[in-house]
């Protein structure tokens, strides 16, 4: 179960905390797969340590002249994309009345605009191929909201609107797409937390931890999968319980 | 027949599963030919792929019959 040898995945934000997760996940699984990110040394040192069958395209998202290559750069060296997952997200935290213009452009732009460019430019070919998976990295914020997050939450949410929307024009292509929505989950963007805020968090999450960046992988590999073939247009909630919907 | 019309037609029998003898000229995709919206867009591609032609989404909007198909790419591989 759940073997994706002979498949191809590309995974942005792979030199992060959960993009990195994925890719090692993926490839363990059998599948080729191309790593994007912008810090190009922590995409290389990743590509090292998986050794075959990798990939490095270093692109910044926030940059669409940049970001109109990376699908048919990820294709030509793979012959081709059957996994696209759209990890990469950033935060721009600010009370509402106080986002400035920039916090609110640079994150939907990253998180949002990307997974728009990209995802259109990987099902067109998965169309003719008649398979695709698309995933969509979200966050249980998306579905609660976060005081200080209105751009951060708004983002995400309009990925499950828009991974739904598509879903429906290409079931019928063996095309899936799904969200994960992970909860609090240790990597370099939680690590930013103070204490307080921490044993805040805490307490509102019933299995009383922070998940693992394999935890959210796990979930990755399964909606990759064959088996998976008749679930789209789903979020599965990763998040030790803290929302149950 | 072309031979344009001819590879035009095989495209869409292979790709609508529908009888050649329903593929005329005048058989327009979506009332005739039961495309739904997708298929035209793929029809579309398929065609690109055939005669390596590019046709940009406002001129794909007016491709509506077989006769449509053929008419255009005959005048852009011309
Ligand atoms: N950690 C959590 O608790 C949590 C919870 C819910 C959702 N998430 C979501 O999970 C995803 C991964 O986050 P993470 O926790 O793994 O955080 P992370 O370690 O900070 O990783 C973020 C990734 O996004 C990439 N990225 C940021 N801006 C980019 C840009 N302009 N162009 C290209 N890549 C860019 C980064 O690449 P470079 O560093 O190379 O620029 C990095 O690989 C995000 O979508 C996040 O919203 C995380």
């Amino acid at each position: 179960m759940f073997d994706l040898s002979g498949r191809t995945a590309l995974v942005t934000g792979a030199s992060g905390g959960i993009g990195g997760a994925i890719a090692r996940a993926l490839h363990a699984q059998g599948a080729v797969v191309s790593l994007s990110g912008t810090r190009e040394a922590a995409l290389q040192q990743l590509a090292d340590e998986l050794g075959s069958r990798v990939h490095v395209f270093p692109c910044n998202l926030a940059d669409k002249t940049a970001l109109d290559g990376l699908i048919a750069s990820a294709e030509t060296a793979m012959g081709g994309l059957d996994i696209l997952v759209n990890n990469a997200g950033v935060t721009r935290d600010n009370l509402f009345i106080r986002m400035k213009d920039e916090e609110w452009d640079q994150v939907l732009r990253v998180n949002l605009d990307s997974a728009f460019y990209l995802t259109r430019a990987a099902v067109k070919n998965m169309m003719r191929r008649r398979f695709g998976r698309v995933i969509f990295i979200t966050s249980v914020v998306g579905s609660m909201g976060n005081p200080g997050q209105a751009n951060y939450a708004a983002s995400k949410a309009a990925i499950s609107a828009m991974a739904k929307s598509v879903g429906q024009e290409v079931a019928s292509r063996n095309i899936t797409l799904n969200c994960i929505a992970p909860g609090f989950i240790q990597t370099p963007m939680t690590d930013v937390l103070n204490e307080k805020q921490t044993e805040a968090m805490l307490q509102r999450i019933p299995a009383g931890r922070y998940g693992t960046p394999d935890e959210v992988a796990s979930t990755a590999v399964f909606l990759a999968s064959n088996e998976a073939a008749y679930v789209t247009g789903q979020t599965v909630h990763v998040n030790g319980g803290m929302i149950m919907i | 027949m072309s031979d344009i019309a001819a590879r035009v037609n095989k495209i869409v029998i292979e790709h609508l599963g529908v009888d050649a003898d329903k593929v005329i000229e005048s058989a327009n995709f979506i009332d005739d030919l039961g495309a739904d919206s997708l298929d035209t867009v793929e029809l579309v591609m398929a065609f690109e792929e055939e005669f390596s032609v590019e046709i940009p989404d406002d001129a794909a909007e007016t491709i509506r019959t077989v006769g449509d198909a053929v008419a255009f790419i005959s005048k852009k591989s011309a």
